[in-house]
């Protein structure tokens, strides 16, 4: 019967482990973003990043300023003077003053809501696409992505990383290929601060997706603290009892 | 079965272990307790409010919401506040010792941090109806020869005077409640935020 | 006492502790099979109350659900346990379900006389399979949207009434606001009401005959001169005891998952569902969640064409058939044994082949049917041999087990 039980419970950790298989979608190779929501300097800058570049088109529609500035310990001056541009109260959410119908003539598109983005596409998603910009006459917008081909948002963050040129060669199979890219123009930023600038902006938003993250693991732990005492005494109190059985 | 039960370490591990099971279970009703409290969202609604009082002429008085409630902003006059004075006999509680009805800073004669300007909430302590305004003195305001003017509650008759005390012998209990304030400049209260917080 | 004398003469409350809890003889062999039942019920009472307290902010509005749960999740004070609990509890109920059912196939517990027992709980595991499809549409992601698209529509597949039908159910052209009205209805009302009559049901009908135990023999055969069976203990307080302890580990594992993986890799939250209904764009892959997966792949692995009406149809009625079957066990078991320990070798296959079968086909039921995940054939020819097994274990049943050649049943439990 033991052996059985074993065999059952390797069958369940069967289930788990092509469970990224599952949940990983398409083939496109992602660099992976290391996030670490526990470096608040890293969100903080992630935060200005996004708060100056990405709400003036996109939404975070589930966000108050006012969470946000108390879960990154951004004082009320700072909140108020640099990072509320849209919003006359700290409780409000982080919304643009830009109409759906008005979005759609300007952009193609409207510019979807960015609250949820770290979690329905994945950091490393978020991380790639911000970094695989590059010049391209054939679109609307001048812009092209690696990851997200003919995307409708041109590249916002231009100034920082320059101007790049992206070479593709045929692989053996036919199949189109990145080989690399060609710096035009440099930017403000050399290629190494620009990745980080880019991994700041995706760690927050991956708070932004999920705030309770901060407090969820630190909970959690004191959590587990506990039950596993009560595992412990209720395990002792059945054995006290059980021994007029045996 | 044994019969030597060790009784004594039987009933000790007992009720160690549903102290510590009833303690973890009243531990995760907490947050579920918790969940009912106001939201951010309700929070947010009910943040502090700003008010302009400089339009505000003697006699005269304002009503704004803050969270949801009518607050009153009344700008007594000289009278008004010396009248106020002799009906304290006629009051249940004129030194408004009942301390949760006001913030400390607003537990004096006219229960207002300037002598002037009253901030009250319009909420009746009988049953939360709204009461109206009674500032007709004597028989004219229907409530008596001898009334100097007050609030008046429609709903059960309840009736307080201009400071928001309650009278003697009406279905209300205490005085009106007057919501934490402060002044961030001579003629601009804001509401919902302590004096000593705003100064700190 | 004199309070429960009072209350004794107006209700039986000592009698019914008396006969359920404090001298209900239960068999002493039980081991860790007989926790699931118990921790099943712990589930369904988290699930009722987190579900009441979702219900206070929940908004069932196609233009208002998807924010209400992100509200959930941020607004409203410890929202995001709540709604975690309930999420996890989901898949943890169905864990336990299955685990519990297993048990009843390994022990012979469906057997006579238990057969009603085990029909209520395929009713109840039924029943939750409809509530976990309805409570899966509420937060408006869009899995949400096209699972309940894809699941609605195969009733479309019925002939003559199946598109009218399909109408009916989502009482629009299109899975729309109108269905997670109703949807919500059947998530917070008539499925939690018919899971706690069913629940109750199963219990009474339980303590009616009493619970089998890992020998399948009755201990009801062998009582002492008071009438009380001599392999049997009171359920209180050894199985209250011994089932705190279950609860216990039970609990530690379900919270870890809350507080640690919520999401669990996607198995218990799908990315795609982190994104608002879009009725025009599908996700890349609709899967249902994981406990509906083994049937998912029965529905799937029918395509073939030259069947009469077409493999649509075929590929609906093997996925109802497959979930029907489990009614018959009782009497598709023809052994003189219930237990696994003193049956042959041909149960004891079948049985393991099924489990790693269903699980197999939980596994192909969340993959692409075209792609090659397991060796050699393509996904959907695993899922063609998978559905071949799973029939043959309920339907070559009363044939094997009779052919089975069992040992002699002892007449006290080990």
């Amino acid at each position: 019967m033991k052996s059985m039980m074993k065999r059952l419970l390797l069958l369940l950790c069967m289930l788990w482990a092509p469970a990224g298989l599952a949940a990983g979608g398409g083939n496109e190779h992602l660099d992976s973003a290391y996030i670490d929501l526990a470096d608040k300097g890293s969100l903080r800058r992630g935060a200005h990043t996004f708060v100056n570049y990405c709400l003036s088109c996109h939404e975070a529609s589930f966000m108050r300023y006012e969470r946000m500035a108390r879960d990154l310990e951004i004082d009320s001056n700072t909140l108020k003077q640099s990072m509320m541009f849209a919003a006359d109260k700290p409780g409000e959410l982080m919304t643009v003053n830009m109409s759906d119908q008005d979005a759609k003539p300007w952009f193609g598109v409207v510019p979807p809501d960015l609250s949820l983005t770290a979690r329905s596409r994945g950091p490393d998603w978020i991380y790639t696409y911000l970094r695989g910009f590059y010049r391209d006459g054939s679109t609307p917008t001048g812009w092209n992505n690696t990851l997200y081909p003919n995307v409708a948002m041109p590249h916002v963050l231009y100034e920082w990383q320059g101007m790049r040129k992206a070479s593709y060669e045929t692989s053996a199979d036919g199949a189109k290929v990145l080989a690399g890219f060609e710096q035009l123009r440099p930017g403000t930023m050399n290629a190494q601060e620009y990745d980080s600038a880019i991994r700041n902006l995706t760690n927050f938003m991956v708070y932004l997706a999920e705030p309770a993250k901060l407090v969820r693991y630190r909970i959690g732990f004191w959590v587990m603290v506990f039950m596993l005492v009560f595992v412990g005494l209720s395990y002792l109190l059945k054995k006290e009892y059980w021994r007029d059985v045996h | 079965m044994t019969d030597q039960v060790n009784s004594g370490r039987r009933r000790l591990l007992t009720t160690v272990t549903t102290s510590v099971g009833l303690a973890g279970a009243a531990a995760l009703t907490v947050p579920l307790v918790a969940s009912m409290k106001p939201s951010a969202r309700a929070l947010a609604a009910g943040a502090p409010v700003e008010v302009e009082i400089d339009d505000l002429a003697p006699g005269q008085m304002k009503v704004v919401e803050w969270r949801g409630k009518p607050v009153w902003i009344l700008r007594r006059t000289e009278e008004m506040l010396a009248e106020m004075a002799s009906i304290t006999g006629h009051l249940s509680d004129p030194d408004s010792q009942v301390t949760e009805q006001q913030p400390a800073y607003a537990q004096n004669e006219h229960r207002s941090i300037r002598p002037d300007v009253l901030v009250v909430l319009g909420v009746c302590t009988h049953l939360g109806c709204a009461p109206s305004k009674a500032f007709d003195k004597g028989r004219a305001s229907g409530l008596g020869d001898d009334w100097v003017g007050g609030f008046f509650c429609p709903c059960h008759g309840s009736t307080f005077d201009l400071s928001g005390r309650v009278y003697k012998n009406v279905p209300a209990p205490t005085n009106l409640v007057v919501p934490p304030h402060s002044y961030v400049s001579d003629n601009r209260i804001i509401i919902g935020v302590d004096e000593k917080e705003a100064t700190a | 006492m004199s309070l429960m004398n009072w209350i004794d003469d107006r209700f039986p409350l000592t009698k019914v502790w008396q006969e359920h809890m404090a001298q209900y003889y239960a068999p002493k062999n039980f081991n860790i099979w007989y926790y699931f039942g118990s921790l099943a019920l712990v589930v369904l009472v988290l699930q009722i109350v987190t579900g009441i307290l979702l219900t206070m902010h929940y908004k069932p509005d196609a233009d208002l659900a998807f924010a209400s749960v992100e509200y959930i999740m941020r607004d409203v004070p410890a929202g995001w346990f709540i709604r975690y609990l309930h999420g996890v509890g989901s898949s943890m109920f169905f864990l336990m379900v299955y685990l519990h059912m297993f048990r009843a196939m390994l022990y012979g517990s469906h057997r006579n006389p238990r057969e009603l027992i085990w029909l209520l709980g395929i009713v109840i595991y039924v029943a939750l399979m409809a509530e976990a499809f309805f409570g899966y549409l509420l937060p408006w992601g869009n899995m949400s949207y096209w699972g309940a698209q894809v699941i609605v529509s195969l009733f479309g597949a019925i002939p003559w009434i199946g598109e009218p039908l399909a109408e009916w159910i989502r009482g629009d052209f299109v899975i729309s606001d109108a269905t997670l009205n109703r949807f919500f209805a059947f998530h917070v009302i008539l499925l939690p009401l018919l899971l706690a009559l069913l629940v109750y049901l199963h219990i009474v009908a339980l303590h009616k005959v009493g619970s089998n135990n890992p020998d399948g023999i009755e201990i009801k055969k062998n009582k002492d001169k008071d009438g009380i069976p001599v392999d049997g203990i009171p359920f209180h307080p050894y199985y209250t005891v011994k089932d705190t302890f279950g609860v216990a580990v039970f609990m530690t594992v379900f919270l870890g998952i809350v507080f640690f993986v919520p999401e669990l890799d996607g198995w218990f939250l799908e990315k795609d569902n982190f994104a608002p209904a879009d009725i025009l764009q599908t996700p890349p892959e609709i899967v249902p969640l994981w406990y509906l997966t083994p049937y998912y792949s029965i529905l799937r692995a029918v395509t073939f064409e030259w069947l009469p009406g077409g493999a649509k149809l075929w590929g609906v009625i093997a996925m109802g058939a497959a979930i029907v079957m489990f009614f018959f066990l009782p009497w598709l078991d023809r052994a003189k044994v219930r237990s696994i320990r003193y049956r042959g070798w041909m149960y004891k296959t079948m049985l393991m082949l099924f489990a790693v079968d269903f699980v197999m086909l939980g596994y192909l039921g969340t993959v692409n049917p075209g792609h090659v995940n397991l060796v050699w054939f393509k996904n959907v020819t695993w899922a063609q041999i998978g559905l071949v097994i799973y029939f043959a274990f309920f339907l070559l049943m009363p044939i094997y087990t009779k052919l089975d050649r069992t040992k002699p049943e002892p007449d006290r439990v080990r």
